[in-house]
């Protein structure tokens, strides 16, 4: 190489991989946070359900404060909203808008840009889980059980949901992504537990709906959370099947471009 | 001068040129959208890629950038497989896509910072911003950017990591004339400082102004590679334009020319010849005006230009 002293004098190299996943992550994060139709989705409708519901007596929640049955169900909805929703929608336009391509031709490896985006939901979901704990305590919920066992689940729930989404970015057009993510938001919300109780549905259609991963997630958190159990591995099970089923296919078939 | 062979000129030993490119097949479905071509650029210089829409300009260079996969041929860049050996040349190029790469949501200044931070060696990223002009926009969105700062914003994404090689694609499609300047400055510091620069572009003056080396692309092939200067002189003709009264004798005037030369009044007192023009000629036409007692008002050779070339080569029809 020329030993050039001009200020564009090539000098290349790639940053230490652990620095490019920092900074990938905390823009991510931000590009998160300053999205004001993603911080509907993630923050404000998770917490005027919860508000709404636990305060007014509008669905049946079975015996006992209607919070300690809907707090569950409204953390499993925050899951949903960013790591489904949001992340399907944030991805499905980089994609169409060169934002993947672009990085694709930097020095940071994909599967660096996928762990940042992973860690960016993740500190997304651990503001959503301080803030909506707060204002359920506030309406009087009284959780039991291991917090162990609701970080497991938390984590199993955000790796299917993160598959399903990444799938969807990664296949359908940015549009499609946007449309379809919010109708299975909206169907999940009200056809997986959230703050409907299964029960409610007829016995032939709870079957099906309980194999959901936002039926598994939101029933999980209320096993333990609601009702003091240990590790609801049923549910687990439920979500690990759509964790691997949802991250194969989307690392199968994902398209950057 | 059609399709000077490629890689003629010797590269400094242990040193692979910047790109090349052989018998490159790249085909989308049923479409063939390069057919075979050859490429070779050189280090330290810049290529300016031409070619109608639809040429092959953009999956050639997506190819060099590592985005597609040849069906056929041989790609390298500096020495490098862009597939296989993916992760070490990438740090080494810069790389400009026709339009966006940017989060909607991220800032000028923002978006440029993280660039440089991927990179162990960045350039000054406030210098660069003040360099293209962004300092006005640092804090406005992607999305709220004109089309000419989010080029230049791209631009300055590129070359931010200090890279070998730039690849450049349509980089000044949509700026103003004093960023177009700004961008063409950029380029030839670049060169000056040792990054060679492939950049493709549908203007003839960028590529007569900044480019080493000029490829003309038709059809997925290349048709003509070489200097600005080679390429203009090369097949087309020249011609030789004066102005005197009008009526002169034109066939007077050809008796005196070479057999293969042609003569015509153009308009009223304005003339053209055509054929080989070389100072023997000019003579010939300078001493027969002074024989009829003609003064030239004016009286200039006319060279091809670029554009002339590229029409020629690439035909006048409307591309798709």
């Amino acid at each position: 190489m020329t030993a050039g002293t001009g200020t564009f004098a090539p000098r290349p190299g790639a940053a230490p991989l652990p620095r490019m996943i920092r900074a990938q992550a905390a823009l991510e994060t931000r590009m998160l946070l300053r999205n004001g139709e993603q911080l509907l989705l993630t923050v404000v409708i998770p917490t005027l359900l919860l508000v709404l519901f636990s305060a007014v007596d509008i669905i049946d929640t079975g015996a006992g404060k209607s919070v300690d049955f809907l707090a569950p169900g409204i953390l499993a909805l925050a899951v949903l909203s960013t790591a489904f929703t949001g992340q399907a929608i944030a991805t499905g336009f980089e994609r169409r808008y060169g934002v993947l391509k672009r990085l694709g031709a930097s020095p940071l490896p994909r599967w660096a840009l996928m762990t940042a985006k992973t860690c960016a939901v993740l500190v997304t979901e651990v503001l959503q889980v301080v803030l909506l704990t707060v204002v359920a305590f506030a309406l009087g919920w009284s959780p039991h059980g291991n917090p162990v066992s609701v970080v497991l689940l938390l984590l199993v729930g955000t790796a299917a949901f993160s598959g399903l989404g990444l799938l969807m970015a990664g296949t359908l057009k940015a549009e499609a992504t946007l449309a379809a993510a919010n109708l299975v938001f909206l169907l999940l919300l009200v056809g997986g537990g959230v703050i409907v109780p299964l029960a409610k549905f007829p016995e032939g259609a709870q079957a099906v709906l309980g194999l959901l991963p936002i039926s598994a997630l939101s029933d999980g958190l209320r096993t333990v959370l609601q009702h003091g159990a240990g590790v609801p591995w049923g549910d687990l099970g439920i979500l690990a099947v759509w964790a691997v089923l949802g991250l194969g296919a989307a690392a199968k078939f994902f398209r950057w471009e | 001068m059609r399709s000077t062979p490629p890689g003629g000129d010797p590269q400094t030993p242990g040193r692979e040129p910047a790109v090349e490119v052989v018998g490159l097949i790249k085909r989308y479905g049923s479409k063939t959208a390069v057919d075979g071509l050859d490429l070779t650029v050189a280090r330290d210089s810049v290529t300016a890629v031409l070619g109608p829409n639809g040429a092959g300009k953009t999956t050639t260079v997506e190819t060099c950038e590592g985005y597609r996969r040849p069906d056929a041929g041989r790609v390298r860049v500096l020495g490098l497989d862009p597939v296989a050996d993916a992760a070490a040349l990438r740090p080494r190029i810069g790389v400009m896509l026709q339009s966006g790469g940017v989060y909607a949501g991220a800032r000028a200044e923002e978006m440029l910072r993280h660039t440089a931070t991927l990179h162990a060696h960045p350039l000054d990223v406030a210098d660069l911003i003040d360099r293209l002009g962004l300092g006005s926009c640092g804090r406005t969105p992607y999305r709220r950017l004109s089309g000419g700062q989010q080029q230049r914003l791209a631009l300055a994404m590129a070359v931010v990591g200090r890279p070998e090689l730039v690849f450049l694609d349509e980089p000044t499609a949509g700026l103003d004339p004093q960023a177009r300047h700004a961008t063409w400055d950029l380029v030839r510091e670049l060169r000056a400082d040792g990054v060679s620069v492939v950049l493709t572009t549908h203007f003839m003056d960028e590529a007569e102004q900044l480019a080493d080396d000029v490829a003309i692309i038709d059809g997925g092939r290349v048709i003509a590679q070489g200097s600005p200067e080679e390429l203009c002189k090369g097949g087309a003709e020249n011609s030789l334009r004066f102005t005197g009264r009008p009526g002169l004798d034109i066939a007077s005037l050809l008796k005196a020319l070479p057999a293969d030369s042609i003569a015509a009044e153009l308009a009223a007192g304005t003339y053209r010849v055509n054929g080989r023009i070389d100072p023997q000629l000019l003579a010939t036409v300078t001493s027969w005006c002074a024989q009829n007692g003609v003064m030239p008002d004016s009286i200039a050779v006319e060279r091809h230009t670029l554009e002339d070339v590229f029409l020629e080569l690439t035909g006048k029809e409307l591309r798709a």
